[in-house]
């Protein structure tokens, strides 16, 4: 039920009620609602759970947990541990 | 950067696997809340990875699962009725009501309708202004505000034959209900991503703490689910119990707030039973008063319901993380997803389906 599904916004439409746009998923391209993501702009990721952008996702913070990932060999021979994959600390 | 593949990596799935397996001296038991890291757990045969020391114990996040008896069957008692187009996701319609289900009503001729979104049962309602159009909104804080921006949407439309029957629940509340529980066994939590994404984490601190367990934000992919799973053990290891995040690129501590804000306009907090667990307080969502109208109970005159329970189904126990399906003696013979007895084994989020379609368990 909570399964969403990361896509990239394709266009913003502000004629409906509601803020609403189309998102590409890998070539498929579906209408979801953008109401709780106002600041969001086109080239963005979103992530999407029925028909609803639930947040936009952060690059920034998807490429230093792969980074923290991928030194985990570095960190292992250290053999020192540290908390380096809690990306938000 | 599509945000899918990246977090799939077999390598990278290696070295973090290799680390939990060096940090882990003592057996833990973890549960991870949502239903849909259950499934991705069972699919990924992430379980078999992991040291025997480590058991992961599967939650009651699976709304589907949850909704109770007494709603499914008004449900069914609502989409029997003429001029009614009953719209719901299409997890529902095999789930068991005391007599019959949503699939076998539609067979029959009722208009049940599977919709990807509740707005898209707006539009519906829109389409066919002779009928009335009911949703089935069922869900935890992930699909709250979508169900929410139905009700706006068809508020700011003006219609007038537009209503949910609300079976909204919290994870909060379950957490506590499970944590404060005599036969409880989890000694730390994976926190569900999604819904994080919408609430934040800032409620989990006062639960970490009052139970003395750790708690990490995790998300679905292999690679979010064993950084959340390390993160724990570590915890657990070094005796500590603290929020942690491990699914930084969507969730931050305050959640996002305009989301928040569509919840609470429509919705206000309401005490909730929760199928095979019971009654919780405050662990759900109502329409606030002023979407009255909105509120399918209010708008259709039910007969009183009686409901009537499978006696060898142990759903409740399987949600509470007390017992696993395989020490279910319907377990795949009596009960599969193509004749279910209880919610579990139905719902794509069930745990009773995930050990059914993903057979390579350990067996108890």
């Amino acid at each position: 039920m909570c399964l969403a599904v990361p896509g990239k916004v394709v266009e913003i439409s502000e004629k409906e009620p509601i803020l609403m746009g189309k998102i590409d998923f890998d070539g498929v391209i579906r209408e979801v609602c953008l109401e709780a993501v106002p600041e969001v702009k086109l080239g963005d990721y979103v992530i999407v759970h029925a028909g609803f952008a639930l947040n936009v996702l952060s690059e920034q913070e998807a490429q230093e947990s792969l980074q923290a990932f991928r030194e985990l060999d570095e960190i292992e021979n250290n053999l020192t541990y540290n908390t380096d994959l809690d990306s938000d600390s | 950067m599509r945000y899918l593949e990246e977090f799939r990596d077999a390598d990278l799935v290696q070295k973090v696997l290799s680390r939990i397996h060096n940090t882990v001296k003592n057996p833990w038991v973890i549960m991870e809340v949502c239903g849909g890291q259950t499934h991705s757990i069972m699919q990924n045969g992430i379980d078999q990875l992991l040291p025997d020391n480590i058991e992961l114990v599967h939650g009651p996040g699976c709304p589907v699962c949850v909704t109770p008896l007494e709603l499914i069957d008004k449900a069914l008692a609502i989409a029997s009725l003429p001029g009614v187009i009953f719209c719901s996701f299409g997890d529902m319609l095999r789930v068991p009501g005391s007599s019959t289900d949503l699939l076998k009503l539609r067979s029959q001729g009722a208009q049940v309708k599977i919709v990807y979104s509740p707005l898209d049962a707006v539009r519906i309602a829109q389409q066919n202004p002779d009928k009335q159009v009911v949703f089935f909104a069922i869900g935890f804080e992930t699909t709250a505000p979508v169900n929410a921006s139905s009700v706006l949407y068809a508020n700011k439309l003006g219609l007038q034959n537009f209503s949910l029957l609300v079976s909204q629940v919290t994870v909060p509340a379950a957490m506590h209900a499970i944590l404060g529980s005599t036969d409880n066994r989890v000694q730390g939590f994976l926190a569900a991503g999604h819904v994080c994404t919408i609430m934040g984490y800032h409620q989990y601190h006062a639960i970490s703490k009052r139970y003395g367990v750790p708690i990490v934000v995790t998300g679905f992919e292999p690679l979010d689910l064993l950084q959340g799973i390390l993160m724990a053990v570590v915890q657990l290891e070094n005796g500590s119990s603290q929020v942690e995040n491990a699914y930084s690129r969507l969730v931050n501590e305050a959640g996002n707030i305009p989301a928040q804000k569509m919840l609470n306009d429509v919705f206000e907090p309401c005490d909730r039973n929760w199928r095979g667990i019971g009654m919780i307080p405050a662990s759900g969502l109502c329409l606030r008063k002023k979407f009255a109208r909105f509120n399918a109970e209010e708008h259709f005159e039910l007969a009183d319901i009686t409901t009537k329970e499978s006696e060898i189904c142990i759903a409740g126990h399987i949600l509470k993380g007390i017992k696993k399906p395989t020490q279910c003696p319907a377990f795949g013979s009596l009960c599969t997803p193509q004749h279910p007895l209880g919610a579990t084994m139905v719902s794509s989020e069930g745990t009773c389906a995930a050990y059914f379609r993903y057979a390579s368990v350990k067996q108890e």
